[in-house]
């Protein structure tokens, strides 16, 4: 097939899953399938198109004009191609765990729920292979749009007023302040072409410079760097696949890629460490994994110390892109993979826990680690691995932000970084010691086991898929390279 | 000196062009006569649907009319679109004596917008009139819609300036007419359609007066002429005059910030039909005349160095961007929030007129279009709601999403278009006018535009929120909107996102009007105005 024919299916697979699943609203088992069918067909599509290209840079292919000058056209390019395949095959995982938590919870609206899913989906997989900022702005604000109706899916009142929350902030910085970044960038160089080496250079200069990153970053609220931060917990009130798959992968990934595309594509790399207009927004983002970091250590619900765990990570990778060096970048890409499987694993196990017993706060997880030990003993391997420890695979992507933070000589950076680890491991490895180590309180029932392999399965795999890439980090790395190396 | 020879010459040859291509297609017959024809057959299907009282017969008749007006006009803007205009001489006396009417880009392109609303409207409109209006007023309803809409072609047609008052009152009058049959409903729409008389004639009024004016000082009515003799008189004081009166007394008609009150009480007591008719096209043409006005006839260096007229409109125009988004967030009958929402959008079309600049300028005329497919669904899908739920207040819809799931997801997707969001119609013209405000180096502006967009997303998520996110009332009727209307909603709905997708043709089009518009009259082909 034509690499512009399987593009395309990347993103008419899930759209038509999406529409599907409202058809065969009564249909529970075929219509799980035919989803679960399209979301390994997605992921073998994404495997065809690195099959072909072997992660090479591809032309831009047109779809449509939307105005002289304004292109919707994709392509193919190693970050894009990599976050593709990442959300494409955890939708696999999340799919089969999502059809476990949805009936094993009693949850309603099954077909709206599933169809919202495959429509972010199609939406992520439309943001990956954008070939330039117009492209990606429009999936952009289909992948808010989408998600919308998830976080609001519960319909209660805590629902509509995260999901008030979610929209307002995405939809206020992105058509506030991302659209006039992207038509002020447009209205300089005539071009929204994603360039290696960037476009901007010689058309926006002195301190028009950084106020323009400063409009990306904030503009960008998916990558929820402080403080447009708060739509992320909000956004947990979701049923717990969404978060997992959505909040810990698609969503908020697709923010941070964004920021490196904005980085690598439209600044250059080169450009931003020559004029030091990054430089403001790599000390926020410390700011932010630090400020995160503590935060989360004073919430009692799993769901939202997750979340304000990942607005610490998500600020590793804007960390990245903002140090303004090829290893920066680097680490920051493969942080989009690693922040990933352990993240998930993270979410996947807290829904199995809270399928199982219903117990959303921490303090009430007391002993439970003895009823429920694969979910704890997969929520160890996640913590882990966001912890950055080996043999796990975020250890990999802390290293490589580290020698970043080194190469410039920021050396509080290195402290920042260092800092964080031990945060992590504060918040995040006392929830397996209560579970483990704790005696259960008095009203626990003794009669409470695992929720059923479709819960507690895909978390188990993931834990794995935590080790495996630890030892196939060097593949990755490896693939990223080109966008690394971008010569100006 | 050399430089203005050479316009010179090169006018006289282009009318000389155009001329001879008019006179060229007046020979071929029907085809020739188009830019009257585009108005004369509504407005004779009018009375002919009267006479023959039939009721039965009534609609084709109507909807034939409006047919052949928008291939008419479509026909029209594709032969104007190259950057040329015709020049049709009513009874073949020659202007400026005789009655000019002179189609370019810009009105063209206002006359598919309005025809193409009508066309859409008219079978959607069979199912709410039934239901709003009783039968015995049938008949009488389609022959003012015919009215009304032959009235606002002509006056985009009309390249005379009594003319067009003539025609902006035929179409006024028939309008105040159809709000007042929303009485059937509500008897407030005879309140509110007395003040929009009111109103209104004191706009038309203003600008009769501005026309008289202008006459006094210059002897002639065509505009195009117009526009030559008012270049050799800068300092004429009686101009000045007429000047101001024209701009207020369409600054009623445009329903511009403070002077739009007659505006939300008409949008919310008419028939539903007439509501999405009005709110696609009236102000739509309303903005076109100002637009002829201040470009063409005073030309861009009067209107905006002589006049300073940018910080008369720019201020009105953020205000009502603003203000109107606000009081529209506090509206609890979707109607009246929607007219808040138009007079907030009539604000954006300002301000790409106030920014002067070519960009800016296709922004503005491109949202002519653009809003009126949006506002056209989102009137339309409260059409159907208050067909099934008996009223248009956020009381009436709850729930009605789960009712009507059709139509409500039409609704969204007007809504977004509302917004601006990619994908929409709504986010062409936005983008566009916030390219012009970078270009100008007004970022500030740029931020004020999206800022406003934001107001939208506040209350287009209300009218969202309501519809979806409610339990649904018991005694609502639990049906779909009949086909006749679904379909015409759905054509709007996608419409939107197909000129979002694809505003090449849209883009194109407008850039050329604006074009146009920029450069004054002075370029244009003017025939028969050498006498002076």
């Amino acid at each position: 097939m034509e690499l512009a024919t399987l593009t395309g299916l990347t993103m008419a697979i899930p759209l038509a899953a999406a529409v599907a699943n409202p058809l065969l609203r009564r249909q529970h088992n075929l219509r799980d399938s035919l989803t679960l069918l399209a979301a390994v067909a997605t992921f073998a599509t994404a495997l065809a198109i690195l099959g072909r290209t072997g992660g090479e840079s591809s032309a831009p292919m047109r779809a449509l004009t939307v105005m002289p000058g304004l292109d919707i056209a994709f392509a193919i390019e190693p970050l894009g191609l990599m976050f593709a395949l990442i959300a494409s095959g955890l939708w696999i995982v999340t799919h089969i765990y999502g059809v476990g938590y949805m009936r094993g919870n009693g949850e309603k609206g099954h077909a709206r729920f599933f169809a919202a899913f495959s429509l972010a989906i199609a939406s992520v997989m439309g943001l990956a292979f954008a070939a330039n900022m117009f492209t990606l702005f429009l999936f952009y604000e289909l992948l808010t749009l989408s998600t919308f109706s998830l976080v609001a899916h519960k319909g209660t009142a805590e629902a509509l007023k995260g999901a008030k929350t979610y929209l307002g902030t995405l939809m206020g910085t992105s058509i506030g302040l991302f659209l006039v970044a992207v038509v002020w960038t447009y209205t300089a160089t005539g071009t929204l072409d994603f360039t290696p080496g960037g476009i901007l250079r010689g058309h926006v200069t002195g301190s028009l410079v950084p106020v323009l990153l400063g409009l990306y970053a904030f503009g960008i609220g998916k990558a929820a760097l402080m403080p447009f931060h708060r739509w992320l917990p909000a956004a947990m009130v979701a049923p717990t696949p969404v978060s997992a798959l959505l909040h810990a992968v698609a969503v908020v990934k697709a923010g941070v890629f964004t920021m490196l595309k904005v980085g690598i594509y439209i600044f250059g790399i080169d450009f931003l460490a020559e004029t030091g207009a990054s430089t403001w927004l790599m000390w926020l983002a410390a700011w932010t994994i630090i400020a995160a970091s503590v935060i989360a250590m004073q919430q009692d619900n799993l769901k939202r110390r997750l979340a304000y765990s990942t607005v610490s990570q998500l600020a590793y990778i804007t960390l990245g892109m903002a140090l303004a060096t090829s290893m920066g970048v680097l680490g920051g890409g493969l942080h989009i993979a690693t922040h990933a499987v352990g993240k998930i694993t993270l979410f996947m196990a807290a829904g199995s826990i809270y399928v199982a017993t219903h117990r959303t706060e921490i303090s009430q997880f007391d002993g439970l680690g003895r009823a429920l030990p694969v979910s704890f003993a997969a929520f160890f391997v996640g913590a882990l691995s966001i912890i950055g420890l080996p043999p796990l695979a975020g250890s990999w992507s802390k290293w490589l932000l580290i020698l970043a933070a080194a190469d410039t000589g920021e050396w509080i950076i290195i402290g920042v970084l260092m800092l964080s680890s031990l945060l992590n491991v504060a918040y995040l490895l006392s929830i397996v010691g209560r579970a483990f180590f704790l005696l259960p309180a008095e009203d626990t029932p003794q009669a409470w086991s695992e929720a059923g392999p479709l819960v507690w399965g895909p978390p188990a795999f993931t834990a794995l898929l935590c080790v495996v890439l630890f030892f196939q980090a060097g593949a990755v790395t490896d693939f990223l390279v080109p966008i690394a190396e971008v010569a100006p | 000196m050399s430089g203005q020879a050479a316009g010179d010459a090169l006018a006289g040859h282009a009318a000389g062009a155009a001329e001879a291509a008019a006179a060229a297609e007046r020979a071929l017959g029907l085809a020739g006569h188009l830019p009257v024809l585009v108005v004369l057959v509504p407005f004779l299907a009018a009375p002919l649907a009267v006479l023959l009282g039939a009721r039965r017969l009534t609609w084709p008749i109507t909807f034939a009319a409006a047919l052949f007006s928008l291939a008419a006009a479509l026909s029209l803007l594709s032969g104007v679109l190259g950057g040329d205009a015709i020049s049709y001489h009513i009874g073949g006396w020659a202007p400026p004596l005789g009655i000019e009417y002179r189609i370019d880009a810009a009105n063209a392109f206002v006359m598919v917008i309005v025809s193409a609303i009508a066309v859409a409207i008219l079978p959607y409109a069979r199912a709410s009139i039934a239901a709003e209006i009783p039968a015995r007023q049938h008949v009488l309803f389609h022959a003012l819609f015919l009215l009304a809409l032959a009235g606002l072609l002509g006056v985009a047609a009309t390249g005379d300036a009594f003319n067009l008052f003539v025609f902006l009152e035929i179409s006024s009058l028939a309008t105040y007419v159809l709000v007042a049959m929303g009485a059937y409903r509500d008897k407030r729409a005879l309140t509110t359609a007395f003040s929009y008389l009111l109103m209104g004639t004191t706009g038309a009024t203003f600008f009769v007066i501005g026309i008289g004016f202008l006459y006094m000082s210059t002897g002639t009515l065509n505009m195009a002429d117009l526009a030559q003799i008012i270049a050799q008189q800068p300092g004429n004081r009686t101009i000045h005059a007429g000047f101001a009166f024209i701009i207020v007394g369409m600054g009623l008609k445009v329903a511009m910030y403070p002077l739009h009150l007659w505006l939300p009480g008409a949008y919310t007591y008419a028939p539903s039909a007439v509501s999405a008719f009005l709110a696609a096209t009236a102000t739509k043409v309303a903005v076109y005349v100002l637009l002829r006005f201040l470009f063409t006839v005073f030309g861009p260096q009067y209107t905006f160095e002589a006049a300073e007229l940018t910080w008369v409109i720019l201020p009105l125009a953020l205000l009502a961007m603003f203000a109107a988004s606000f009081i529209a967030i506090f509206q609890v009958n979707f109607k009246k929030m929607l007219a808040y929402s138009s007079i907030a959008q009539i604000g954006y079309m300002l301000l790409g007129i106030a920014m002067l600049s070519q960009t800016a300028l296709s922004g503005t005329i491109v949202h002519l279009f653009n809003h009126a497919i949006t506002k056209a669904t989102l009137f339309m899908v409260i059409g159907a709601y208050v067909l099934r739920a008996g009223g248009a207040f956020y009381r009436d819809i709850e729930g009605i999403g789960r009712v009507m799931p059709w139509t409500s997801a039409a609704g969204v997707i007007g809504g977004l278009s509302l917004i601006g969001v990619p994908g929409t119609a709504g986010f062409v013209s936005k983008w566009l006018l916030v390219q012009g405000a970078l270009e100008k180096g007004w970022w500030w502006m740029a931020l004020l535009v999206v800022a406003s967009s934001l107001l939208a997303v506040v209350y287009v998520w209300k009218g969202i929120e309501t519809a979806y996110l409610r339990a649904p009332r018991d005694d609502v009727d639990r049906r779909e909107a009949p086909l006749t209307m679904l379909v015409p909603i759905w054509i709007m709905a996608l419409s939107t996102i197909w000129f979002g997708l694809s505003a090449e043709w849209t883009v194109g089009a407008a850039g050329t009007a604006a074009e146009a518009l920029m450069s004054g009259a002075s370029e244009l082909p003017i025939s028969g105005g050498a006498g002076h």
